[in-house]
């Protein structure tokens, strides 16, 4: 009598998952199709040009944008937030963005010498940094780090957040910072570097991280006001932090607009609400 | 290169490894044999990972993982220092998110051990203890085996989770492919492309070990 236990199974190892992910990817590529179908963008949103903004920026873009759709009548603008050298890096590579607002000078430079840009745009805002403690942290933040580096000094501070400085330019500023008071070799253990200063941002709003070192214009957004108290670096900390920004080649005319807006009163007037102070724009732009 | 990336990435990978395996073995067998209420429930929450981005699970651990909440304070007293970018908390980060590559290949395994040698040996007088190590480990190995590799090889390339936990911590938490995203921001493409093409060339053999292990399994059922 043949002993059923030695048929040949079908159940076998590999295929059962392999038709597993086959199926969830025929799946998502279905939902997808049907998503494409289904958003059929209104008319308005498929204008809209798509600025690359520095991370810094993002807690007060949506009032730089509102203020330009009620200037230009209801022009939107599609909006990507990170950090600079990362839009830096896209952009060389092609990325469709017609305006770029960045957070240093160096990348745009950089990017116009790569024939990217038409012209290498202008300063439009200049940032400052500050130091932010959360809630409950050993410190109390002020303009010159002296409580902060006490704190350091008796082993209060367990991690501090900056953006990286690798490609972050106010993970530079802050590196600076640090250098300049004598911290630095003293915090280098401590430091966890966030992608952007939003990530920063959110390690130390978390409680994660017990400080940070964050732009003045993302430490006034009122979910970090609500978060923990900041203060605003001694200026002769870094150097300060030149917002360049600059138009694609094709750059559509509402992304032209936008960029001239920005160099007017309104748009300084809610600069400055955000901590960024404005360069002379009479000056000629620099090559 | 960046080697202390490359050897925290492969740590990462071998720890996670050994501390997720036992756990996906027992999830693997449990739903190969056992029915019971809300096991299509369990199923899901275990191939969840499959699913959800992984900033999901990182934003989620990033708030979990904070002084405040419970798991963050067991571990602070314990370690004196946070949860997020820790090794510690990679390891758990990448245990959870590594969940179904091994669970799901353990349980097809323990699946493909024939119903009538589990009943054999219960007959014959095993334990269920010796039965699970002397008749289902030896013919259900070819799938923890594959669970293990796939997972070793998937915390290599895990990205969206350390990203948004890790803090970039060099020799703790710059994992390889971190590594590779903080040179290509920085525009260093020469290191950001080796280290790429050194964790293909990981990526790559880990794969055909796997197809070679499933091959010898189906081949050896043939005969």
């Amino acid at each position: 009598m043949p002993n059923p236990s030695h048929r040949p199974r079908r159940t076998s190892l590999l295929p059962a998952p392999s038709r597993r992910i086959a199926l969830a990817g025929g799946v998502t590529l279905a939902l997808t199709a049907l998503g494409r179908a289904a958003l059929s963008q209104p008319r308005a949103a498929q204008a809209a040009p798509l600025v690359a903004v520095a991370a810094s920026l993002s807690q007060l873009f949506a009032e730089l944008a509102a203020a330009f759709a009620a200037r230009s009548g209801g022009q939107q603008l599609r909006p990507s937030f990170g950090a600079t050298g990362n839009f830096a890096r896209q952009i060389a590579q092609g990325a469709p963005f017609e305006l770029l607002l960045a957070a240093d000078e160096e990348s745009v430079l950089a990017l116009h010498a790569r024939g990217v840009f038409a012209d290498p745009g202008l300063v439009f805002a200049l940032g400052r940094l500050a130091l932010f403690a959360p809630h409950g942290a050993p410190f109390a933040p002020d303009a010159m780090l002296a409580d902060l580096g006490r704190a350091l000094a008796v082993g209060a501070i367990t991690r501090f957040a900056i953006a990286n400085p690798a490609h972050a330019p106010y993970g530079r500023a802050a590196q600076q910072a640090l250098v300049a008071r004598g911290l630095w070799e003293a915090i280098g253990p401590r430091l966890v570097f966030g992608e952007s200063v939003s990530a920063a941002a959110q390690f130390a709003l978390s409680g994660n991280a017990q400080g940070a070192l964050l732009p003045q214009s993302l430490v006034l957004a009122p979910r970090m006001a609500a978060g923990g108290r900041a203060a605003l670096l001694d200026a002769a900390l870094h150097a300060p932090l030149r917002h360049r920004m600059a138009l694609a080649r094709n750059a559509s005319d509402a992304a032209r607009e936008f960029y001239v807006f920005l160099q007017g009163a309104e748009a300084g007037a809610i600069l400055a609400r955000h901590g960024l102070s404005r360069p002379d724009l009479s000056r000629p732009a620099a090559d | 290169m960046d080697w202390a990336a490359l050897r925290l990435s492969l740590l990462l990978g071998i720890v996670t490894v050994v501390v997720l395996m036992p756990l996906g073995a027992w999830l693997g067998r449990l739903f190969a044999y056992r029915r019971f209420r809300g096991r299509a429930l369990a199923e899901a929450l275990v191939a969840l990972p499959l699913v959800l981005p992984p900033t999901v699970l990182g934003f989620y651990l990033l708030v979990a993982f904070a002084p405040d909440t419970l798991p963050g304070r067991i571990f602070q007293a314990v370690a004196g220092r946070t949860l997020a970018f820790s090794f510690e908390g990679l390891v758990l980060a990448s245990a959870i998110a590594n969940l179904p590559f091994a669970v799901q290949p353990a349980q097809n395994g323990f699946a493909a051990v024939p119903r009538a040698l589990r009943e054999a040996a219960a007959c014959a007088g095993l334990s269920p203890w010796r039965a699970f190590w002397r008749v289902e480990l030896p013919l259900a190995w070819p799938g923890l085996l594959t669970g293990a590799i796939l997972t070793f090889a998937h915390t290599l390339g895990e990205f969206g989770v350390v990203l948004m936990v890790g803090g970039s911590i060099p020799g703790d938490t710059r994992t390889l492919a971190i590594s590779i995203y903080d040179r290509v921001q920085a525009l260093d493409e020469a290191a950001a492309g080796l280290m790429a093409a050194v964790l293909l060339v990981v990526a790559l053999a880990a794969l055909v070990l796997t197809t070679l292990l499933a091959r010898r399994r189906e081949g050896a059922r043939d005969e």
